[in-house]
């Protein structure tokens, strides 16, 4: 059981609780949701609160994915995108957070669950929907026809769009959910070489050098693969909301 | 699946004598469902697709998803842009007040440059008056030890003059006296002053 791989991915109860014949208990994953929210919450609160004219080094972390953020949404949906940045900033910091604490050997990572990063990417596209159709009425719905076609094609095309932006969310959570699973379960395959073959005595351990080295070298990939995947979900985040804001602006 | 099996296979064997078929005691049941739970875990739903931790985790997302994002909303987002802004509005003002100094600097070099521009100018002036003026004493000091030199030349020349006529009268009255004189010794007897004086009259050069 110890080498499952898929066994770091298990929810287990806590403090069981059920409404209204429902499962609500808090378990291992809502700990970790916990986790991610206090830890990126108390770095940026604790990061700012010299408040310094010239940064130290924790409150330049801070100000540079402020400013990381800040350049992304208003180069992705100009500077009237910028009402969102707050969604925006909070998205990435919590996909990153979660992502990186999950890192951790024996942490439980939040965004492996197909669940949690549909949820995420269902809140952006029902954002772009509802702001779309409360700021354009149904002038939003240019969003689907791209200007410079000719109408034979467009009702094609018109399609194709409409496909396009109904996948948006499932290719949004699945990129997420299937990276850090995918990343997960390799890390744990090849660890788990590295234990069995070093039970074998004096050769397994010779061999069990070379998944070792591949553990490591994955690791430093999953480290990039966390940041990148959390920067990925940003900008098309920015993205899609540019959608919203100017409709028909492509 | 193999062990629960196998363990469904003894658990009813061991209690049929006692208990009636299909009547499982509680206890046997509750570890037999115990061990099927484990067992399901591990060949079971791929954990991620076990929709029954869909609701809790769903529930617990919103509700640490919606405390950061109010966190975010309400402290962190105003305080990081504050600092930010409150940075970028320092750095322009030090900009400007750099650009002021500048500004002002120039103003003095310029003034500086015109000042000294200003001041070769009124030097040059001063020299130029200095060596005109200068010029102009030395030619009236000239004019005037000319002019004096001249009257003096004049002064000089009139003497001369007035000493020649002098001298001329008194060749008259020596030429007179000697005539007299040589006139005595020749003749004995003595001319007349009125004779010989028409006499030396005609004889000198008239001019004289």
């Amino acid at each position: 059981m110890a080498n499952d791989p898929t066994h770091q991915f298990q929810i287990s109860k806590i403090v069981p609780i059920e409404i209204g014949g429902m499962d609500f208990s808090f378990t291992n994953a809502s700990l970790f949701m916990v986790a991610t929210v206090a830890c990126a919450a108390g770095f940026l609160y604790f990061a700012t609160s010299q408040r310094g004219l010239i940064p130290g080094r924790a409150q330049s972390v801070a100000e540079m994915s402020y400013e990381f953020i800040a350049g992304m949404l208003r180069e992705g949906a100009g500077s009237s995108g910028m009402k969102f940045f707050p969604m925006v900033f909070t998205l990435f910091m919590f996909i990153l957070t979660a992502n990186l604490l999950g890192m951790f050997p024996y942490f439980f990572t939040v965004t492996s669950q197909i669940v949690v990063t549909f949820a995420l990417s269902l809140f952006v596209i029902g954002t772009v929907l509802v702001y779309g159709f409360y700021k354009h009425g149904f002038h939003f719905l240019n969003v689907f026809i791209p200007s410079g076609v000719p109408g034979v094609l467009l009702p094609l095309v018109v399609a194709i769009e409409i496909i396009s932006f109904l996948s948006r969310p499932i290719s949004l959570s699945v990129r997420l959910f299937a990276n850090m699973l995918a990343g997960h379960i390799t890390l744990k395959v090849f660890s788990g070489f590295v234990a069995s073959l070093g039970a074998l005595g004096a050769l397994g351990i010779g061999g069990a050098i070379l998944p070792l080295i591949m553990t490591v070298a994955l690791t430093g990939l999953e480290f990039l693969v966390a940041f990148l995947q959390a920067y990925v979900f940003a900008v098309l985040t920015c993205m899609y909301l540019n959608d919203a804001v100017h409709p028909g602006g492509h | 699946m193999f062990v629960t099996s196998a363990f469904a296979q003894t658990a009813p064997e061991a209690t049929e004598t006692l208990e009636a078929p299909g009547t499982v005691p509680a206890g046997e049941v509750h570890t037999e469902t115990g061990v099927a739970h484990d067992d399901a875990h591990a060949t079971g739903p791929f954990p991620p697709f076990d929709a029954t931790t869909y609701p809790s985790q769903l529930l617990w997302l919103v509700i640490t998803f919606g405390l950061f994002y109010l966190l975010m909303q309400k402290v962190l987002v105003p305080r990081l842009g504050s600092i930010l802004e409150q940075r970028h509005d320092r750095i322009a003002q030090d900009l400007d007040e750099a650009s002021r100094s500048k500004a002002e600097a120039d103003a003095a070099v310029a003034t500086y440059e015109r000042e000294l521009a200003d001041a070769r100018a009124k030097a040059g002036a001063i020299g130029e008056t200095a060596r005109e003026a200068a010029k102009s004493k030395a030619a009236a000091d000239r004019a005037a030890i000319e002019a004096e030199l001249g009257q003096k030349l004049k002064a000089a020349e009139a003497r001369i003059g007035e000493i020649k006529a002098q001298a001329f009268a008194q060749v008259g009255a020596i030429a007179e006296e000697t005539a007299s004189a040589i006139v005595d010794q020749l003749i004995g007897s003595k001319a007349s002053a009125d004779d010989i004086k028409a006499a030396v009259a005609a004889a000198s050069p008239k001019e004289a």
